[in-house]
């Protein structure tokens, strides 16, 4: 846009960016999961990446930032700032469809869509959702939720009375 | 050397340790405390909105931002502590999201404090304390969060779930309100917090009905939770004076306003746990002043000592 470096600087960047993967679930791309905001490259071949954080306290964010900067400065691009916005904020919705096919492959249940923020205050929910979050190793629609919060600040533990296997969810935010 | 590796086409997904092996030809030294890295987070300097006083908007974040840090870190005590490793791991997460909100609601007063009372002279940036200076080198009287952020549960895991289900649905209102806020610092931290508190008061509040509605002692104990610090209530909703002026501004929210949300969603759960609403007098004020204006409980010198000792001791360690 203001940037002054050609197109195709910008898309050679981006498809280097697009290979980063996910420090905790590193069966996606940081563009699976849906937080790259933004490529830019300056007449200079500065690359300025921006991108979001899933949770407000993911520790995987500077790890993130460590391996898009490792990763553009092995593809030639030594001067590198990657930033990171907040708002608007994440949403599982952001995670593409390519991303919820290879979360299922590793096992882990893809989120549900969320949809847009209803007005009004926030219901309290007091029961497990009834939502059916199929269980990835067998595909029973009849699994339990063992804990709302899993190893990852994005992760739900769920079992399968079917097959007998836990597995994690990746929850709806 | 693998750590050296070079190929991005031979990353292996399945090896989630081999990109921390990779950041080695960049990598920082790791700071012993704090975070260490000068976060690019592009909301932090956005401009002071029209007619806002920098100094309120500093004190308000610093607000929002002390309640979140010292309620995290009481949290975060039970980690190796909690009945079962699930509690563990839920409890260590609500406390790893509400440290997100405090880093950039802190980074935010440090930067809008540096700008000072001449908001908008050249130079003046950049002056104000970072996230870290705040968090590790502040007194006691200089942190403005609530009593009820600072208490210690003294491993009663009633008392913890009694405390987040009454800090989680006071913040959530608080934040849900601030989505609207003028400053988009605010408004972006409540745009997310929202979310996690969403969790976060839906798992206290499952625990409330689990224990209120259980054996004869989880409910006694439970009660018992709620008489303790049903006290430090009262004060969530006093006004300050900085609040008053910065709700005129379209930037904070009163949390008076906040009071008949907060007291429905506690009737809702309370009633469905078999637990009576405590009829206990409130702590007041000492002078005027509270957890606000930088009066506290002795307890907060307690989480300062442990949360802030090595920062102290070893100021800018790394290793």
């Amino acid at each position: 846009m203001v940037s002054g470096a050609p197109a195709s600087a910008r898309s050679r960047a981006r498809t280097v960016v697009a290979q980063v993967v996910d420090p905790e679930m590193p069966m996606l791309t940081l563009d699976d999961l849906g937080v790259v905001r933004g490529v830019e490259v300056d007449d200079h071949g500065g690359v300025t990446v921006t991108i979001t954080p899933t949770y407000s306290g993911c520790p995987a964010i500077e790890v993130m930032r460590d391996d898009l900067r490792a990763t553009l400065g092995e593809a030639g691009y030594d001067r590198v700032e990657v930033r990171t916005v907040l708002s608007p904020p994440w949403s599982t919705d952001w995670i593409s469809d390519d991303g919820r096919r290879k979360l299922a492959e590793a096992g882990v249940a893809p989120p549900g869509r969320v949809g847009p923020r209803p007005t009004g205050p926030i219901p309290l929910t007091l029961t497990p959702p009834s939502a059916a979050v199929r269980c990835p190793r067998c595909g029973s629609p009849a699994t339990e939720e063992v804990s709302r919060f899993g190893p990852t600040a994005c992760t739900a533990l769920r079992r399968c009375p079917s097959c007998r296997e836990p597995f994690e969810h990746m929850k709806e935010i | 050397m693998s750590g050296h590796h070079t190929d991005v086409e031979e990353h292996d997904a399945t090896n989630a340790y081999q990109s921390l092996s990779q950041t080695t030809a960049v990598d920082d030294p790791r700071w012993a405390f704090g975070t260490g890295v000068e976060d690019v987070q592009a909301e932090i300097t956005s401009p002071v909105p029209d007619g806002v006083d920098p100094a309120d908007l500093a004190a308000y974040c610093l607000m929002l931002g002390d309640d979140a840090l010292i309620c995290s870190h009481r949290i975060s005590e039970w980690v190796s502590n909690a009945p079962e490793l699930e509690e563990e791991v839920a409890l260590a997460n609500t406390a790893l999201d509400l440290l997100g909100q405090a880093r950039v609601l802190l980074a935010r007063a440090g930067h809008v404090e540096g700008l000072g009372s001449t908001a908008g002279s050249a130079g003046s940036a950049g002056r104000g304390r970072d996230e870290d200076a705040l968090a590790y080198l502040r007194t006691e009287s200089q942190f403005r969060n609530v009593a009820l952020a600072e208490l210690g549960d003294e491993l009663d895991f009633a008392r913890a779930i009694a405390r987040l289900l009454i800090f989680s649905t006071w913040r959530l209102a608080l934040l849900h309100r601030l989505l609207g806020s003028r400053d988009p610092v605010i408004a972006a931290v409540a745009g997310k917090g929202v979310k996690e508190l969403t969790y976060h008061r839906d798992y206290a509040a499952r625990w409330t009905l689990r224990l209120g509605d259980g054996t004869d002692e989880s409910h006694r104990r439970m009660q018992a939770a709620l008489d303790a610090i049903w006290p430090y209530v009262e004060e969530l909703f006093r006004t300050s004076d900085e609040e008053r002026r910065l709700v005129e501004a379209g930037v904070a929210v009163d949390p008076a306003q906040t009071r008949a949300e907060v007291d429905a969603v506690l009737d809702e759960v309370l009633a469905k746990a078999t637990l009576t609403r405590p009829q206990r007098p409130a702590i007041g004020t000492i002078g005027g002043r509270g957890g606000r204006q930088g009066l506290h409980t002795e307890q907060l010198g307690h989480v300062l000592a442990e949360m802030q000792s090595l920062a102290r001791q070893h100021p800018g360690a790394t290793w």
